[in-house]
């Protein structure tokens, strides 16, 4: 098995994260948001709009969708890419869900991984 | 000789297995079972009924004495395992006593989540698992009172409709937004509510509990985060459950959240089985019944020998066991850019079905007050089948599905004549087609005024259109009323409508009321609906900040890098020293970049950071300054001129009205924002006649134009009328906004509302209509009551702390 695959860190309680909301993982490769959708799915995104690097967490949720802040693009939760006519796509961040726990890939988190 | 198994849990999975072994192989085993509870199996699943009276004990009992003595089991019932020895293969009960075994089967089940909240432990507060807890609520319910039940899905709302019923005051205590939130969408949940109250039974959704209270040692209420308590004699926990794999792991089997299995249902020991809530197979640990008879029959197999059968795991579906509450839900229903809703809702008899479709296939439904079809949905979801072919009628269900070539139309071409369309007015089918007919109807309109069929709420319009589709075919064109977005065909205004006229008070009331086809909108109607909610019900309606855009939930403007702008307020531009020097120390304290002088005589704080925002905030308010609301779809600055304080000009106290104005409308929420500004002669120094609402003091009184904009339109405001005093002047801005937030759609600024309706039908509105210019007025005093709140000053106080703070720091060795 690969060692690293298990190097996930715990994060927080799924319930800390809002509905319909986000929150944001502050680690040294830079901000993480975790969303949750209305159905109570959890995701995990680099902070960062493709278009001009918006903070993705300070959008409105809606279905498994978020919409940016600052010039409305709409990116997918699941795979992080621009919807409709936009083009680009954000990192999506390896998650894992363990009871309410939320962990995340460390790997994603470290500096080198910016 | 017979092999000795040993079974540690006397519940419904592991009876099941036992039914099934002795099904295969009567004489293999001599059984040992352990059962914690003092009493033979029963079926776990009817406590409900037994709690609410329609069923007794002797009723729900699934294996009785006899049972166990012809298979010669010995029972060892009221005694728990306390330990496995997996080397010597033998366990320990409680008493003391060692068993050994051959072969050994868990099947503990799992024990409820206690939120370990302050007084958790005190007398009075009972989980809902098994038959003691039932009588402990009997017992309690005895007495009268009132109950809280902590928590709003399936056990949480069973419990509380059984204690309605046996007479307590009950109150259910949710952290959610809506009601069985992992079974349900918001638009079910909206519904499940409804009928839980009216049952008299109260629902508290996104409450909190922050502890539990007592008196005289005993449980005395419940107290909510918000500092709300709830009284209580009893306290229902039903927060969640977890699995029993203790045992498990301290005898070393491989556990994470149940016990592991595999696809053969065996554990990391080859002489020891699993089964029922205990275990985790594939990531997946259950809490219904289905899965584990299905995981029960492939243990049977292994514990005979028989290596066919595997457990791939379970697709389950859900029913709430409330006499009178329809409601079904199975699958998938997340949704998902790669997947399709199709939605109904008949508002008139409170149905609301949702199916979920990806690539073809029905992965997941929801449905309320009508589930006839469930078991044919969920057969759809489990056999995968692709229902392209059925997709237009699919969710009409069964007995529509599978029809030749399946029309939109049929449901309503298959009506009855007798079949009533429009219930306002009790308007049938045939009565439609006859006038459609007769009178050479062509559209909607022609229907309303000849038959008065959806002249009145106008929820039955849809149905109307398709009878003129029908009657007329291709001829007919629907109107285009511009619908708010793709989640619902009604334009704006049919829905502010009706919101009014069907007193709707919740987002998720306005979608289920108004047949939306989305379940929870999208980043367009849900800032619209929550505005339109908050304005027509000011008392009422609880803000959702989910549905609010970002400046308006942190109450502070987004910048390019991800930083926040503040800007206190500065009442008609007047500043103190006081407020520069709080300013300036504020900048100081948070190193904040840029202060700069705003377009609308204030200060902007430029690049403060998020999580600095309720600091600076707390240093702003202690100098006695509030939100400038410089974010706000609401009133933003009320620009002066010096006016009779100095300057030679001046005709009257223009400073003075400014900031009689502004801190009367500060707080209010509007179409879209509101600008004013005062001037104090006509030379018009603050650009009184470019603003939403501007005043020119004249010698005689106070001019008042609206209307005007001078950003990406430059208009030149009307002229309203003119006034005399400064009180009928405030009076008239005042009733003029309000018509405004009552009228105006959703970011239409208010010249373009004049535009739409007119500047004279405003104008005899606000003008010559004075009891209608008072009751606009009076309408916007009481909403202020709820508005005038500064949202720093809460914040500071704790309000929505999670917005402000990252939810974990991560420091850098922690993720190299
Ligand atoms: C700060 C300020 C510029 C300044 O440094 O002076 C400003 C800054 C912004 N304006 Fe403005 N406007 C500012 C005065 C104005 C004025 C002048 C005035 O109010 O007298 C106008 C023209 C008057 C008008 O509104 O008609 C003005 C017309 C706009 C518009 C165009 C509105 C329109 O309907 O055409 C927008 C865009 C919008 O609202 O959609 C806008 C939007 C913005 C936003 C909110 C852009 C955004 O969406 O992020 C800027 C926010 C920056 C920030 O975080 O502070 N700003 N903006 C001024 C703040 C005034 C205040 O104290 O609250
Ligand atoms: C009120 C209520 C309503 C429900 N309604 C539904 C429903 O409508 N539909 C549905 O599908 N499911 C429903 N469920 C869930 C369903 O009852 C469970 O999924 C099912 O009972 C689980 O079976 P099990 O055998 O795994 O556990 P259980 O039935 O809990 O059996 C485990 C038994 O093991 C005993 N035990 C635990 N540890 C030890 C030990 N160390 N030694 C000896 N004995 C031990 C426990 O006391 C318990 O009696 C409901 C549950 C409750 C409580
Ligand atoms: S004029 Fe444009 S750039 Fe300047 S503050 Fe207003 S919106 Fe921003
Ligand atoms: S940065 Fe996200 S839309 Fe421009």
């Amino acid at each position: 098995m690969n060692v690293h695959a298990d190097l996930f860190i715990d994060v927080g309680s799924i319930d800390d994260v809002p509905m319909r909301g986000s929150r944001i993982v502050r680690a040294p490769g830079g901000d993480i948001a975790l969303f949750k959708s209305t159905d109570g799915a959890i995701f995990a995104l680099r902070d960062s709009c493709p278009h001009k690097g918006g903070p993705l967490s300070q959008g409105i949720v809606h279905g498994r969708s978020v919409t940016c802040p600052l010039h409305n693009w709409i990116i997918d939760l699941e795979s992080g890419r621009a919807q409709g006519a936009d083009h680009g796509c954000t990192n999506v961040i390896g998650l894992r869900i363990e009871g309410d726990r939320i962990l995340l890939d460390s790997s994603s988190l470290s500096a080198a991984a910016a | 000789m017979t092999e000795k198994l040993v079974v540690i849990g006397n519940g419904m999975a592991a009876g099941r297995v036992l039914e099934h072994v002795f099904e295969r192989d009567a004489d293999r085993y001599s059984v040992t079972m352990f059962g914690a509870e003092p009493r033979v199996n029963y079926n776990r699943i009817l406590l409900s009924p037994v709690l609410s009276g329609e069923k007794d004990f002797a009723d729900i009992i699934t294996h009785d004495e006899a049972w166990y003595a012809d298979h010669n089991i010995r029972l060892r019932s009221g005694v728990s395992v306390v330990s496995i020895d997996r080397a010597a293969r033998t366990v320990t009960d409680s008493s003391g006593a060692v068993t050994p075994y051959d072969k050994l089967l868990i099947a503990t089940g799992s024990s409820p989540f206690i939120i370990p909240v302050p007084g958790h432990d005190l007398p009075g507060i009972v989980t809902y698992r098994d038959l003691d807890d039932v009588n402990a609520m009997l017992a309690a319910a005895e007495k009268g009172g009132c109950a809280v039940v902590i928590g709003g899905g399936l056990l949480g709302l069973e419990a509380a409709a059984g204690l309605a019923v046996r007479g307590m005051k009950v109150t259910i205590v949710h952290l959610m937004p809506h009601l069985m939130e992992r079974q349900l969408d918001a638009a079910a949940g909206y519904l499940l509510k409804g009928a839980m109250e009216s049952r008299g039974v109260e629902v508290c959704i996104k409450a909190n509990t922050k502890a539990i209270i007592a008196q005289d040692g005993k449980v005395s209420g419940v107290q909510l985060e918000d500092g709300r308590v709830l009284p209580a004699d009893l306290v229902v926990m039903a927060v969640g459950i977890r699995p029993n794999a203790a045992l498990g792991k301290a005898a070393g089997l491989n556990v994470n959240r149940g016990i592991l299995v595999d696809d053969e249902m065996g554990t990391s020991d080859p002489a020891v089985f699993c089964v029922g809530e205990c275990v985790e197979h594939r990531g997946q640990c259950y809490g219904l019944v289905a899965p584990l008879f299905e995981m029960a029959k492939v243990v049977a197999a292994r514990l005979t020998d028989d290596p066919e059968p595997r457990y791939e795991g379970s697709a389950v579906s859900t029913k709430l066991k409330v006499t009178g509450v329809d409601l079904f839900s199975a699958g998938d229903f997340a949704e998902g850019d790669d997947r399709q809703d199709i939605v109904l809702r008949d508002a008139a008899r409170g149905i609301y079905k949702r199916l979920v479709l990806k690539d073809d296939r029905l992965i997941g439904a929801v449905m309320y007050g009508d589930t006839i079809d469930g078991s044919y949905f969920f057969d759809l979801i489990k056999t995968g089948a692709d229902v392209s072919s059925l997709r237009d009628s699919l969710i009409f269900g069964q007995s529509f599905a599978g029809g030749a070539n399946a029309d939109p139309n049929a449901a309503v071409a298959a009506l009855a004549d007798s079949a009533e369309i429009c219930g306002c007015n009790g308007v049938c089918k045939g009565a439609i087609v006859g006038a459609i007919a007769s009178k050479g109807l062509t559209d909607v309109g022609g229907v309303r005024t000849h038959t008065k069929a959806s002249a009145s709420c106008g929820s039955c319009t849809g149905l109307v259109e398709q009878l003129l589709a029908i009657c007329l075919g291709d001829s007919f064109q629907k109107a285009d009323v511009e619908p708010m977005c793709g989640c619902t065909d009604l334009g704006h205004d049919d829905v502010r409508r009706l919101i009014v006229a069907r007193e709707l008070k919740t987002i998720p009331q306005v979608m289920q009321e108004l047949e939306w086809k989305t379940s929870c909108g999208c980043a367009k109607c849900r800032p619209a609906l929550n505005y339109y909610l908050i304005c027509d019900w000011p008392t009422e309606y609880e803000d959702d900040s989910q549905s609010r855009f970002i400046n308006e939930r942190v109450h502070a403007n987004i910048q390019k890098d991800g930083t926040y702008s503040v800007v206190p307020r500065m009442w008609g531009g007047m500043t103190s020293i006081k407020e520069l020097r709080a300013i300036a120390d504020v900048a100081e304290k948070f190193a904040i970049p840029a202060v700069k002088v705003t377009g609308g005589q204030r200060i902007d704080l430029l690049g403060v950071k998020k999580e600095d925002l309720p600091a600076v905030w707390a240093d702003l308010n202690n100098a006695g300054m509030v939100s400038g609301a410089a974010y706000a779809k609401g009133l933003r600055t009320v620009k002066t001129c010096v006016g009779t304080d100095w300057c030679r000009f001046g005709t009257q106290d223009s400073t003075g009205l400014g900031i009689r104005i502004e801190k009367f409308m500060w707080g209010s929420w509007t179409p879209a924002k509101v600008k004013m500004a005062v001037s104090g002669c006509p030379r018009n120094c603050s650009e009184a006649t470019c603003k939403d609402v501007g005043v020119i003091c004249v010698d005689s009184g106070y001019e008042i134009h609206f209307a005007g904009a001078a950003g990406l339109h430059v208009r030149q405001t009307d002229l309203l009328c003119k006034v005399a005093t400064e009180d009928e002047c405030l009076e008239t801005i005042v009733a003029l906004t309000q018509l405004y937030r009552e009228q105006g759609r959703y970011l239409e600024r208010m010249y373009k509302w004049s535009r739409r309706v007119g500047l004279e039908t405003i104008r005899t509105q606000i003008v010559d209509d004075e009891p209608r210019r008072k009751a606009l007025y009076d309408r916007f005093v009481i909403s202020q009551k709820t508005s005038q709140v500064d949202p720093w000053a809460e914040r500071v106080a704790g309000k929505e702390a999670y917005e402000f703070n990252p939810l974990k720091l991560v420091i850098a060795e922690a993720a190299e």
